[in-house]
């Protein structure tokens, strides 16, 4: 019963689409935008999820309707799984990264803020690139420069938000953002390090036994 | 004990992903091809090709009565109907003629008389070249000399260590050579990396040709401003690489390839055609530049990228190398698209174990083994007729005959990429921008595909204007509505 609630609670929807209609606000005027994002509520988790689905989307209507002049894809070396996860994995891997290194470095945020502050800072990406997908269906190979500049804009203002969100989010000046950044990259270089050393033990474990079922199997016969 | 369940179906989860994960890197790796002749595809990928070549004979020096086996043949020359087989290991060069497709074996060369009427031998000579009216010309390594013999095997010259102070090897040991139509001789020397060494129609040494520039990147130019001293001296040994072969095309242009090179075989260039003035003129129009195997282990008995030792080309204008790695010769086009790749190691007819030479002659190819001592004559099948047709047709811009063409070839093979590009632009010209923007598309061609949908789009805006008018029209005029209907509802509520 309780989702029901929530799915007719007006209150909710309302404060629902005024958080993702925030993101707008956010991109234009990051310094503001993401300092309301946390401090005052003006964000919501469920609209930094949804920020995050309509990238997931971006990126699949990306790699099926794109010109194959920008984006060649190989249809028999697809891995849906694979595509979803080569966004959410370093998405997430980044977030616990910056969690982790701000809360020893005194940063504001907590992991619900810099899940949604990166997520906010995403919008741009979803908003030129979709618009690129048609571009680039329309236009020739000498008119191509077009989408690449575009195409460059898209990630030089996430890059740049995601800076702004940083800043914002811990309460840091730019040099320890930049610096926060840093170490976030060697801090996702160790978790995946950590994670490959974890699943390649699990793996060997489980070889382990099940070598030993198989060779069980073989004197039973 | 909820909280348990869901903790282990994620662990699951991810225990699966990781084993998959781990299935994928298998299947990644099928770069070497159980098939006989093969091609890269637009993605990189091999694929099986029918064969363009099929082995007529393999011709072994005992086969004929007078000849007796070969020993280390390393090199393989013919003109007109004549075949000469360079038997490095006996010191002789030895003349056959190809009539009525069988060989018949005419005679050997051993040696000549220098200018005092003393017989000299031969001494591990490696390459041969013939001209049209006879003269022939010797590289006798052994010897340290290039020897002009005339068509009745008088000594006409003989060319030792060139007396010039660029010229800084002590030895003279000349390996391969061709003669251009101006009778100048370009020969390939051991130890020498600063091209080919060119000699005029007297014998004298008159410079390199075709030495490839040494190029800096930006991090060896970092480095060398803190390496010291010895270590800078130690760098200028990274010296331009030295040719292993070269041949004459039609047009007299030098045709050349490398076998040793320091970095990635991707940006060594080892196939190059080289002008008069020694520039490199290689048209590297395909996905990627001949190069031979796109992907190579570096591990194993045969590992590393292809060593081309040989290359020949044909009237039309398409290329064969050798390449030494995998016993296998790679066909490229005039535009440097890869045709077919084909050979392998072994001991069946048609594989080599250490291939050193290639020649055509007539329709056919000949392999020299050196470690065999055999000559493999391979000849054309149906399918390496219709591709060279094709190409023929292609080359003087009778582009609706060569579709035809190419339709026959994807019938027998669905995987040669140039076809599809080929009946692509017949359609470009028929005016079928649709279906040719189709064919450009499957084959990645895009700068194809950018020409046929200019086309295209101009047609499909001149079709529709009408409708794309219409459509601004009533857009415009909603949206003024719109405004006005706004506009009035607000003067109505504020009275």
């Amino acid at each position: 019963m309780k989702i029901k609630e929530r799915l007719t609670n007006k209150e909710a929807w309302i404060r629902y689409r005024d958080s993702l209609r925030y993101s707008l606000h956010c991109i234009v005027r990051p310094f503001d935008g993401f300092w309301d994002l946390t401090h005052e509520k003006r964000g919501s988790l469920a609209a930094a999820n949804t920020i995050i689905i309509l990238v997931l989307l971006t990126n699949l209507i990306k790699l099926g309707a794109t010109s194959f002049i920008f984006y060649a894809v190989n249809w028999d070396y697809v891995n849906l799984i694979l595509e979803v996860a080569t966004f959410l994995v370093p998405f997430i891997v980044y977030v616990v990264a910056n969690w982790c290194l701000t809360t020893l470095f005194d940063g504001k945020g907590r992991l619900k803020d810099i899940w949604m502050g990166t997520a906010y800072a995403l919008t741009p990406y979803v908003m030129i690139q979709l618009l690129l997908v048609p571009l680039s269906n329309v236009v020739t190979v000498e008119e191509g420069a077009f989408y690449s500049v575009f195409s460059t804009f898209s990630y030089v203002w996430c890059g740049l938000l995601i800076v702004a969100s940083v800043m914002m989010i811990h309460d840091f000046m730019l040099g320890k953002a930049f610096l926060s950044l840093l170490f976030s990259a060697v801090g996702m270089l160790i978790i995946v390090f950590l994670l490959v050393l974890f699943f390649s033990l699990i793996s060997d474990g489980f070889s382990y036994f099940y070598s030993i079922y198989k060779e069980t199997v073989f004197r039973m016969y | 004990m909820r909280k348990w369940k869901r903790f282990t179906s994620v662990f699951t989860l991810l225990l699966v992903a990781s084993l998959l994960a781990g299935n994928a890197e298998i299947r990644a790796n099928s770069s070497d091809s159980n098939h006989y002749t093969y091609t890269y595809d637009c993605w990189g990928l091999d694929r099986e090709s029918p064969d363009a070549y099929s082995v007529e004979r393999v011709i072994s020096g005992s086969d004929f009565a007078e000849c007796g086996n070969f020993s280390e043949p390393q090199g393989i020359f013919s003109t007109g109907n004549k075949m000469f087989v360079v038997d490095t290991g006996n010191n002789r060069i030895c003349e056959f003629v190809y009539e009525n497709s069988t060989f018949t074996y005419v005679r050997d060369v051993v040696g000549y008389k220098d200018a005092s009427g003393k017989d000299v031998n031969f001494k591990g000579p490696q390459d041969v070249f013939v001209t049209k009216d006879g003269q022939m010309y010797v590289a006798d390594t052994g010897n340290n000399k290039i020897i002009h013999l005339d068509a009745d095997g008088n000594l006409v010259k003989a060319i030792g260590r060139p007396e010039d102070k660029t010229y800084t090897d002590e030895k003279f040991l000349p390996q391969k050579l061709v003669v251009d139509g101006a009778k100048r001789i370009f020969a390939q020397v051991q130890n020498v990396n600063k091209g080919f060494l060119e000699f005029d129609d007297a014998g004298d040494f008159t410079g390199f040709v075709g030495a490839s520039e040494v190029s800096y990147d930006f991090l060896t130019y970092l480095w060398k401003m803190v390496a010291t001293k010895e270590q800078r001296e130690q760098m200028e040994m990274f010296v331009p690489t030295e040719y292993s072969n070269l041949c004459l095309d039609s047009e007299d242009f030098i045709y050349a390839t490398i076998s040793t090179f320091d970095g990635m075989v991707e940006s060594a260039e080892p196939i190059r055609k080289l002008n008069a003035k020694g520039t490199d003129i290689l048209v590297r129009n395909g996905y990627t530049d001949p190069y031979g195997d796109l992907r190579y282990t570096d591990k194993g008995e045969m590992k590393g990228p292809s060593k081309f030792h040989d290359i020949c080309c044909l009237d039309n204008d398409v290329y064969y190398a050798l390449d030494n790695t995998k016993g296998r010769i790679f066909a490229y086009d005039f535009q440097g698209n890869m045709l077919y790749a084909f050979g392998g190691h072994g001991y069946k007819a048609g594989l080599f174990m250490n291939p050193s030479a290639i020649e055509d002659l007539g329709d056919s190819l000949l392999v020299v083994d050196q470690k065999l001592g055999t000559i493999t004559q391979f000849t054309l099948t149906q399918y390496g007729k219709l591709i060279n047709e094709g190409l023929a047709e292609y080359k003087i811009g009778h582009y609706e005959e060569s579709a035809d063409i190419w339709r026959e070839v994807l019938k027998l093979n669905g995987n040669y990429d140039q076809a599809y590009i080929g009946i692509g632009r017949a359609l470009l010209r028929e005016k079928h921008y649709k279906e040719a923007m189709e064919y450009f598309e499957l084959k990645l061609d895009f700068k194809n595909y950018s020409k046929a949908f200019k086309l295209y789009r101009e047609v499909w805006f001149e079709e529709n204007i009408g409708v794309i008018l219409v459509i601004i029209v009533i857009l415009v005029v909603l949206g003024l509505g719109v405004g006005f209907v706004k506009k009035a509802r607000r003067e109505v509520e504020k009275g």
